[in-house]
Order: C-alpha cells, then structure tokens, then sequence
C-alpha cells in the first residue's frame, strides 16, 4: 500500500507491480494507493504467497518473508522500490479502476450528499444541519400507495456506531447462501454480495488525485433499502419483483427471466445477477453448508436483501401460534445480529414505539438519494464527529474516494 | 435497350435541377417489357453467378457462427457476455435498438412516402422492405436470446397460463414486445402483399415446374383482373395507413426502455422522436448501403437513378441534423435542468472513459452527412456509399452510448463500472450481419427486388395525363407533357 502522492512522487501507477529491494533481497508486488499510508512509507501484509494452504490458498499473493529478518522484524528502513512497468488486476469489490479527473471530482462532490456528517458544534448549533442541502421539487407519483393494515418493515443504520467492519457482509452470506464467486468474477464486477459496505475517502479539497496523501475514510452500509415506490418494481416485464403486504420489496425467484431491467434501474445498484450457476460444483458437504430455509438460486436469476423474510416469517408464525403480536426487536435480521456495534436496527414502522420508528424522529435521520422519490425504507442516522480543532469540514464538501483496496496480494 | 453508346453515360443523370422540367423517374429507352425483362431477369438467370455462391457462403457462414454463440451463450450463462453489475445492458440492447433503427427505412418509404405521393419510391420500396423485414428479423433474436432463462422467454406474452399470472403492463419492456411485434407483423404483411402481383409476374413466365408451383402458390391465385387491381390497390392503401403510425410507434416505445428509467442519462422526454430520427437516419444509411452495390451488380441504374440516390443523400442529411440537434438538446438539458447527476452523466459521455465512443458517433452522425451538402459529392456513388456505412457505424456507436455509458455511472460512486466485451459480444454481434446478409442475398435470387408493377405505374408508358384512365400505384394527378427529358 502506498499513498497517490508517493506514487506519483515515484512514477508509479496504480495496479503496477514494483520490485521492494532491501538488504540485498527482493520481492515484487502489486502496488494498490490507498490515501492515508504515511508518506514515503509502505505498507505490505504478511502470510501470502503460501505454497501448502490448499486449493484456496495456494499461490495466492506474494511471501514477502525474504525481507523480513530478525535485526528488523516488522519495519524496514531503507527500502528501495523500482517501477517494473508491469502491472498486476488487484481484484477488489471498491473501485475497480483508477479514476479518471471528472470521475474523481465528481465522486468528492457526491459523496457528502451520500453519506452526511456534521461536526458536534455544527450539531449543537443547528440539529437540521445535515438536511441543509435537501432541495428538490415536489415528490409526487404516479400511482397509488400502497397501504398497510399490519407491519410494514424497516431500517436504520446509524454511521455514527457504525465502523465498517464488514461484519454483516460475511453474516449475510452465510444466511443468505450467497455464491462465493472468485477472484474472475470480481474482476468482472460481479460479486454477489447483498449488503456492502460503500466506502468513500475525504480529502483536502482542491486536490488532484495524484497529490492526495492524507484522507479521512467515511463509509456506509448498502443494501436494498427496500423502497416504497421502487423503480425495481415497475420495470420488470414479468412481475418477477413485488410489493409485499408488510412493504419489503420482494424478489420471485422462479419468476424472474432474467431481463435485468430491475438492476439496471436501480440508483443504489444492490441488485445481484447469477451470470452462471454458482452452485453447479460443490461437494456434498459444502452444499450441507447452505441454509435449509433460503433459496439457492438458480443461473438467470436476480437476487438481492430481503430483510431476512425467512427471519420474519419465522417470528411472524411463532408469534401467531402463541397468539401474541409480534415484539419489537424479535425479528432480527443477519447483518443487525452480527454488527458489533449495534448500528442496525429494524422493526416496525408502523409500530410507534418501535426502535426503527423512534430512530425516525432523530434529526440525523435521512435517507440516500430520497430526492428521487424513491421512499426508501432504510434510513440512515448521520456521522457526528467531534474534532480535536472542532473545525473539520462539515458535510457536502471535500470528500474523496481514491485508490483501491485490495487485500488479495498486497 | 439503351439509345446511348457505352462510353456515354450522361442519359443516366436525372438530378438536373431545372424546376420547369420534372426528373424522370426512370431513365433509358425502357418499356413495360424491358422493366419486366430486366427485374425477372436477376432471378431467372439458369446459373446462379459465381459471386452470389461466394458473398452466401461467408454469410451463412457467420449465420452459423451466431447460432454458434447462441447455443454456446444459453448452455453457459449470460456470464459469457461482458455484462457485470452497473452495465447490466450490453452489446445485446445496442444490437437489438441497432437493428430496430435499421428497420424504419423500409416502411417509411413504402408508407410514410405513398401517403404522401412520392413517386419516386417505387424503385427502392421492395427493397428497402426486404431490408426492414430482415433487419427486425436480426433485432428480435436480442432481446429473447439477451435474458437470464431463455426458455422462459414466453412470458413476456400475455399468454393464459395456469398461474393466473399476466405479465407487467407498466414495464416498457412489455411495450416493446407489442410494438416490435405489431411493427414485424405489418412490415411482413405489407411486403408481402405488395409483392403478389410481381409474383405473379414471375410464375407466369417459370420454364420449370418447381418455379411454377412455388410462384404460384406465393401469388395467391393473382390473374391481374381489374377486380383484383382494384382490390389491391385499396388494400395498399390501408395497409400503407395502418403502417405509417407504426414507423413512428416502434422507435418511440423502443425509447421507453430508457426513457421510463430513472437512470440519468436515459431518463429524458426528448428519446422518442430523438430515436425516430435516428432510426430513419440509419434506415437511409443502410438501404443506400445495399442499393449501390446491388444496382451495379445488376445494373439497374436505370431504374434506381441517380435521382433516387441524391433523395436518399438528402434524407440522410436532414435526419443527421435532426440527430445533431438532439445531442445538442441534451446536453443544454443537462446543463439547465440543474440536475447534478444528469450533468455528470454528460460530462462523463464526452469526457469520461467512454469518450472515444462518443466522438467517433458525433464524427459519423453529424459531421459525415454535412458533405451532402455538396451536390458534387452527394452524386457521387462511392462518397456517398462510404458516408452510408460511417452513418451506420456512428449510429450503431450512438445506441453503445446510450445504453452504456450512461449505466457505467449512474448515482453511487461506489458501483461505478467499466464495462468490456468478450469475444463473444462481438461474434455474436458480427454474425447477425451474416444472418441479416443471408437473408438478404436469398431474396436478391428469388424475389423480384424492385416492385416491377409500381414502377410501370409512375413510367410515361403509363399514360397517367390521358382523362379516364388511372395507372394503380399511387397515381396521384395529371404529369405535365414537359416530363420527357
């Protein structure tokens, strides 16, 4: 890992592998800038490049063992890196290319609307502050609401506890039965991950990419957000994504033909596509591996959250056989249950009392991209922070998002 | 046939622009018999030229080739496309709206110009038909073979099912399949209905058997009775009726697909007639594309005239600056509707990655056709037959545009995305043209290309100034006696 304003210090590209020379050893390795590495050092990870870990770990990165001995066991001085010229595909699930200059001020420029924070001060001076640059026309549809008589679900994340660990990605995988894909297919931007988590740089404003070094990193948890008036819905030809009567966005598995409409309309792009059959080689044990109570879903077919439904349903049957209503907080989904911190809550909305209502309320509470009239049903609680100097940027100016972050062989 | 010596060709130019002298519509010392001679002619030639054998085997060659990467595309997966997750459309959709456009030439001359007395179309109406028939032929296999569960294509059709299920009536890609189908169904009937009485022209004179019943047979029993005339005549006009909405509806429900999205950069009111033009535009291009070559192999100038070329140039150059208004229009949209994302999106079209794919479509739809200013080049077969193939490339660039690039970045920086072709996006993509050229070149051997009775009809022989008498077609008037060159 290196900082942009190194590389371009050095000449060196992202993705380009480089030749690390110390003590009169070497090893040659992919770099990935990432803002933030302290200038004119560099970081490399131990424990790649294994020759006896087995199909998956065999031959995966580089032993970057020779350049590491007793005298200096974990920081080496006088390192020497050399530009080969050659470069290396670091497959990552973030930015999968280095960014061009409109696309790099563009994705500052939108990252404080996507994710919003505000200092303490700013907070305490007006609590409104991140709904400051919320201007739009009217929200006006088409059609009809739908209306609920029972629960209708919902979410929030608050990126105050949150703190990017990923947690809930892994947690849903394992609940979900979602396809491991491989490093190809990440490549080829095709992960199948349903929740992830967004992951954006701040930076000094005013900087070219090649001359960001330092960077504030400012991330948010994305998964369908279940919207209420979902521009899913209404593309798809063959009904195969529906409105539930609880209000999740629901996906027909043995509907869908696979037209991909529904994915390509999507703002927050939270819809996965099964490009071949994921599930077509694996052993049987792997396959005992899978949860009983979710699909595996076949080639063809798009798929993405559900708010857990087989969570829901299973609470939602227990609760009627005891003949009670359902308790706030009973229903759990993957991602809420894993998250150390506690940052994702769900309930019922139309339930006053319930923690996701009340969370509502809270000033911080906005939803991403809302001015599209989307009605989404997760909402997010803004970042607070509480510098040091107190005088950080506040929000909607000055982020930036830059380098890659593969962990694969660096 | 020809009054003129072969070094002299100047009888062939009928693009004089002397208003008091009407062009002839068709040049040369032809009658009705020679018309008929030289149309039946191409495809009752006892040996098939050896030419025709090799241009069908590298066709059906790549016809074999796109079936090749259909079945190998089916057994395996979208996956062996380029597609990823924020360019879920590829080479697919390009292709699909790329065909459609092509489509439009064909019965806009047949419909759009009978109704408005176009005599000039009937030299080029049966063939730019053909065209249109073939190239929705190419156009239809996208959208069926481009999603996830092929054999599962069927529901996209309101069919009564066991499910009680109905498709989605609020998704455009519904809308497309009726218009499409609609579009194909009566672009089929309308060539076909107006090829009877030259089908009947044809069996009339088969010196074998087999000739004889298949003619026969596609003729429907035509004895060109004034009964028949009259029916037919009236069933034209009908159908030239019912078509002409037609060329309008099947592009603009075409652009719902991006224009009912909320995805910037396809969510904009100006796609219908925007996609109508180019539709037209590219029409032109590949009709002229094909004409050229043909009419030189079977030397049909003298029905498809140098006049018939020039209407065409000038066509293409309207519809290219119909085109070029409409880039324009979106990007001063973008700028004023204050919209951030729909502002990106443009810069990001002319700037971004994808900018070598949106200059090489402005080169070839906007700058290419403004040589047809020039009467010199638009008269000139061979600058004029380059110009139809680069408007063909820029439109099919302008489609790779619209789908891609602006899906490559939509709202979240985080799913932003390059998207790349296989090889097989691109087999599958060149042999479409083998499927559209296979078709074409049987149609060339079997069926008359020019409508042999149409032309009669609009030919002096015709004798359309006599009171009392109406020539079929499109008769529309008394021709001054000046017509004669």
């Amino acid at each position: 890992m290196m900082s942009p304003a190194t590389a371009t210090e050095l000449g060196i590209a992202d993705g380009e592998l480089v030749e690390l020379e110390a003590g009169g050893r070497s090893v040659e390795l992919p770099v990935c800038l990432l803002p933030g590495q302290a200038r004119h050092s560099l970081a490399v990870a131990l424990g790649y490049g294994r020759t006896a870990a087995g199909q998956v770990g065999n031959g995966v990165g580089v032993d970057v063992y020779p350049l590491r001995t007793l005298a200096a066991p974990h920081i080496l001085r006088g390192v020497s890196v050399r530009g080969t010229g050659r470069s290396h595909a670091l497959a990552t699930t973030q930015d999968h290319f280095a960014i061009d200059t409109i696309g790099f001020a563009e994705r500052n420029a939108r990252a404080g609307t996507l994710v919003r924070e505000a200092t303490l001060d700013a907070y305490l001076a007006d609590p409104h502050v991140i709904h400051a640059h919320d201007h739009h026309p009217p929200l006006i549809s088409l059609w009809k609401d739908h209306e609920y008589e029972g629960e209708q679900w919902g979410m929030a994340v608050d990126l105050n506890t949150c703190i990017g660990c990923n947690a809930c990605v892994v947690a849903c995988q394992a609940e979900n039965n979602i396809p491991v894909v491989g490093r190809e297919q990440v490549l080829a931007q095709r992960e199948m991950h349903w929740i992830r988590v967004d992951r954006y740089f701040r930076t000094d404003p005013g900087l070219t990419m090649g001359e960001v070094e330092d960077a504030a990193v400012v991330f948010q948890p994305m998964a369908c957000v279940h919207c209420e008036n979902a521009p899913c819905e209404q593309v798809c030809p063959v009904a195969a994504t529906q409105h539930t009567r609880d209000g999740l966005n629901a996906m027909v598995y043995n509907r869908c033909v696979g037209t991909r409409y529904c994915s390509n309309n999507c703002p927050f792009k939270v819809r996965r596509f099964n490009f071949f059959n994921y599930h077509k080689e694996l052993a049987e044990t792997t396959m005992m591996q899978f949860n009983p109570e979710v699909t595996v879903r076949a080639r063809g077919v798009m798929e993405k959250c559900t708010f857990c439904v087989q969570r829901i349903e299973a609470k939602r049957i227990a609760a009627r056989n005891e003949r009670r209503p359902l308790r706030d907080g009973e229903i759990v989904p993957a991602c809420a249950q894993t998250c150390p911190t506690r940052a994702i809550t769900f309930g019922d909305l139309n339930d006053e009392g319930s923690a996701v209502s009340r969370s509502r309320e809270e000033p911080r509470s906005y939803a991403t991209l809302a001015e599209l009239n989307i009605r989404p049903r997760t909402h997010y609680l803004a970042r607070l922070s509480n510098p040091a100097d107190g005088g950080a940027p506040a929000h909607a100016e000055g982020h930036a998002d830059d380098g890659a972050h593969g962990k694969e062989s660096a | 046939m020809s009054t003129s010596t072969a070094a002299d060709l100047s009888y062939l130019d009928n693009t004089g622009t002397d208003p008091a002298v009407r062009a002839r519509l068709v040049v040369g010392d032809n009658d009705f018999h020679s018309i008929t001679e030289k149309v039946c002619g191409i495809v009752e030639q006892p040996r098939t030229p050896p030419a025709w054998w090799v241009l069908f085997a590298i066709s059906s060659s790549l016809t074999l080739v796109l079936f090749a990467m259909i079945g190998y595309l089916v057994t395996t997966g979208i996956g062996v496309w380029g597609l990823q997750v924020p360019v879920s459309w590829g080479y697919a959709i390009v292709n699909f709206v790329f065909w459609v456009g092509i489509g439009h030439a064909g019965t806009l001359i047949s419909a759009i110009l009978f109704l408005l007395r176009q005599r000039w179309r009937t030299s080029i109406n049966r063939f730019a038909e053909g065209m249109t028939i073939f190239a929705v032929v190419c156009a239809g296999i996208f959208p069926g073979i481009h999603i996830g569960r092929v054999w599962l294509a069927y529901w996209l059709f309101p069919i009564p099912n066991q499910m009680l299920m109905w498709p989605n009536f609020r998704s455009p890609l519904l809308w497309d399949v009726f218009a499409v189908g609609t579009y194909a169904t009566v672009s089929l009937l309308f060539w076909y209905m107006g090829m009877i009485p030259d089908l009947a022209s044809l069996r009339d004179r088969a010196k074998t058997r087999i000739r004889y019943y298949a003619y026969g047979l596609l003729s429907l029993g035509w004895r060109s009775s004034n009964r028949h005339w009259h029916r037919f005549e009236f069933a034209y006009l009908l159908l030239a009726s019912l078509a002409t909405p037609l060329v309008l509806s099947v592009h603009s429900v075409v652009s719902f697909d991006f224009a009912v999205s909320i995805m910037p950069g396809w969510h904009t009111t100006i796609f219908p007639p925007y996609f109508v033009a180019g539709a037209i535009f590219s029409g032109f291009a590949m009709v002229v594309t094909l004409i050229i070559p043909t009419r030189k192999i079977f030397g049909l100038e003298e029905i498809i005239t140098a006049r018939h070329l020039e209407n065409m140039a000038k066509i293409m150059l309207a519809t290219g600056m119909m085109v070029g208004l409409a880039y324009s229009t979106e990007f001063f949209i973008a700028w004023y509707s204050g919209n951030r994302y729909e502002a990106f999106t443009f810069l990001n079209r002319a700037f971004g990655p994808y900018a070598w794919a949106y200059w090489t479509m402005v080169t070839c739809n906007v700058v290419v056709p403004q040589i047809f200013w020039s009467r010199r080049l638009r008269n000139n077969p061979a600058v004029l037959w380059v110009a139809s193939i680069l408007i063909n490339v820029g439109m099919w660039f302008e489609r790779f545009v619209i789908v891609v690039s602006s899906l490559s970045r939509d709202y979240l920086p985080t799913s932003w995305g390059y998207y790349r072709p296989t090889i097989i996006d691109v087999l599958t993509f060149v042999g479409s043209f083998g499927l559209f050229f296979t078709l074409f070149l049987l149609f060339v051997r079997f069926l008359p290309i020019i409508g042999m009775a149409e032309v009669k009809g609009v030919m002096p022989q015709a004798h359309l100034d006599r009171p009392g008498h109406r020539g079929h077609g499109d008769y529309h008037g008394d021709i001054a006696a000046s017509e004669v060159v």
